[in-house]
């Protein structure tokens, strides 16, 4: 039972984190329709900002969140206003191999300045500590404060983008760019706003997930595709979706806890010797997979 | 004579090198009511789209206002005065009606003048008012036409296009949006109307442009209209 509980905890609370990491994703294709295969490298960019600017002033990890924000929100600006501006004139396949090059560029440059190693915090007010809960369930206070300050970040986004009168532009937008351009609403400015907004959001993902994440040059693949997973299954371009789908795709990841119970409820030893840490993302791709199949606008998306 | 608000000189426009508009010359009056007649195809929404600088024009001229509008950015012809409400509504349909008709004053700043809006809106359209909350998806075919010509009214358009208000809706409400868009002219909107139902437009509109496979084939009042061979061959079938 312990077993189990924790797993869930534990799962909704890498969700939520997760969540924030999709969210970036979501803006962005909900608003341009283009699929950013770079999503991941600005995470990775995420964390190598947070984990220079705290271990270079001293300062705690997580007050270097505002410093990530900004640095992904000028990025976001910049790549658009720089890049993508030019790649949407191009047809369909020019926006796909144009956003992968960038993610080979961000990745490659990372490489050549941080190199291959890993990097890992090893300080903070809250790195290594934990609460007892009770029931064996233990709660690290980074991924407490991660998952906390996730869901602080998305809802900030989610009020823009509902109450303010940049961010329901934004929102019109993303639902019918033809119709908000006739309502005087300038596309190309929410263009570069959803870049930055989307990237920014996916850089305190970074922030965040450093303060427990080892971070490399090649740390975004993986989340690019757990982000890209998120979104398919969430509905691309949906906010609400990619908070849902962030936390079942947080508890996929915990499936291996889910088995480890299973096992320990039946006491089946062939359970024992199936190796599910080793499937542990697997199961994000076959839920990705069966959503694709069934359901490909997503649960909340109005897209496809 | 009156001052021109908006005038279509030799305008080109070519899909893929094929021409959809050869030359259209056009003008609006401030106060007008103008019609553009013509079948499926014949350019109608086109033409417009031009206007609005969605669709690039390959040659002519647009003027607004005795300024050259042609290559501008939508978003800019929108601050200019020109409100287009489209053809098939583009609704913001997740959205609640108020939202929608809320974002047609996003080029204004001012408030009160955002809440007057609302107000004439809702007035012209009681129904609207009922159904604020609602997602304008879920509104009748009428009622979506309403909450776009509402929404098109929120920014005090100096002019008013509308594509097909009428089309795809019951007769009655057919009657009903064009009674509005009669109301609209009396209170001295300038409008120009694109519409395939030719007798109700003619009634509405002081003038009448025909406009066939991408070129304008007569012009007049609707009497004018109604008594020329060209239009009868065209429309009527006589």
């Amino acid at each position: 039972m312990d077993i189990l509980i924790s797993s869930i905890v534990a799962g909704l609370l890498i969700g939520m984190a997760l969540a924030l990491v999709a969210l970036g994703l979501t803006i962005i294709f909900g608003v341009m329709d283009i699929v950013n295969f770079a999503h991941g490298e600005f995470l990775m960019i995420g964390m190598y900002t947070g984990l220079f600017t705290a271990q270079s002033t001293g300062m705690d990890p997580l007050l270097t969140l505002p410093l990530a924000a900004l640095v992904g929100f000028l990025l976001g600006v910049l790549c658009y206003a720089g890049f993508v501006r030019f790649l949407l004139r191009g047809p369909m396949v020019a926006q796909l191999l144009g956003t992968f090059g960038l993610m080979l560029l961000l990745r490659n440059i990372a490489l050549l300045i941080f190199g291959s190693e890993d990097r890992a915090l090893h300080h903070g007010i809250l790195v290594g500590k934990s609460f007892d809960v009770g029931m064996e369930i233990i709660l690290p206070a980074t991924k407490l404060a991660a998952a906390g300050l996730s869901i602080l970040a998305f809802g900030a986004v989610w009020l823009f983008m509902k109450k303010t009168r940049i961010g329901k532009a934004l929102t019109a937008t993303a639902l019918n760019r033809q119709a908000a351009s006739y309502m005087g609403i300038p596309a190309e400015r929410m263009n570069a706003l959803a870049w930055g907004i989307g990237v920014s959001s996916v850089t305190i993902a970074g922030a965040l997930l450093v303060n427990f994440w080892s971070v490399n040059p090649y740390v975004g693949l993986l989340f690019t595709m757990i982000a890209f997973a998120i979104v398919a299954l969430g509905g691309f371009g949906s906010v609400p979706g990619a908070l849902f789908a962030g936390l079942v795709v947080g508890l996929i990841t915990e499936i291996p806890g889910f088995w480890d119970f299973l096992t320990l409820a039946f006491s089946a030893e062939w359970m024992e010797n199936v190796p599910m840490t080793s499937f542990k993302y697997m199961w994000v791709y076959v839920a990705y997979f069966v959503i694709m199949v069934v359901r490909p606008r997503g649960l909340f998306g109005w897209k496809y | 004579m009156d001052k021109m608000l908006l005038e279509i000189e030799n305008l080109v426009v070519k899909y893929g090198g094929l021409p959809v508009l050869q030359g259209v010359c056009l003008a609006v009056k401030t106060g007008e009511t103008v019609c553009v007649l013509g079948s499926n195809g014949a350019g109608k929404s086109t033409l417009l789209r031009a206007v609005m600088g969605s669709q690039r024009a390959t040659a002519g001229k647009i003027i607004f206002e005795e300024e050259e509008i042609q290559g501008s950015r939508t978003e800019y012809i929108v601050r200019k005065g020109i409100v287009y409400v489209p053809e098939g509504k583009m609704l913001f349909g997740p959205l609640p009606v108020e939202e929608n008709l809320l974002l047609g004053a996003y080029i204004l700043r001012d408030e009160k003048a955002v809440a007057r809006n609302l107000e004439f809106v809702y007035g012209l359209f009681p129904r609207l008012l009922e159904r604020r909350n609602q997602p304008a998806s879920t509104l009748s075919g009428g009622e979506q036409q309403m909450v776009a010509i509402g929404r098109g009214l929120m920014s005090n358009p100096r002019l008013l296009m509308l594509d097909e208000p009428s089309l795809g809706l019951a007769p009655l409400l057919v009657d009903e949006v064009l009674s509005t868009v009669h109301s609209l002219k009396r209170q001295g909107m300038t409008i120009l109307l694109v519409e395939q139902s030719v007798r109700e437009a003619l009634d509405l509109a002081d003038r009448g442009y025909v406009l066939q496979t991408g070129r304008i084939t007569g012009q007049g009042t609707g009497s004018e209209l109604l008594q020329s061979d060209i239009f009868r061959s065209a429309f009527l079938g006589i």
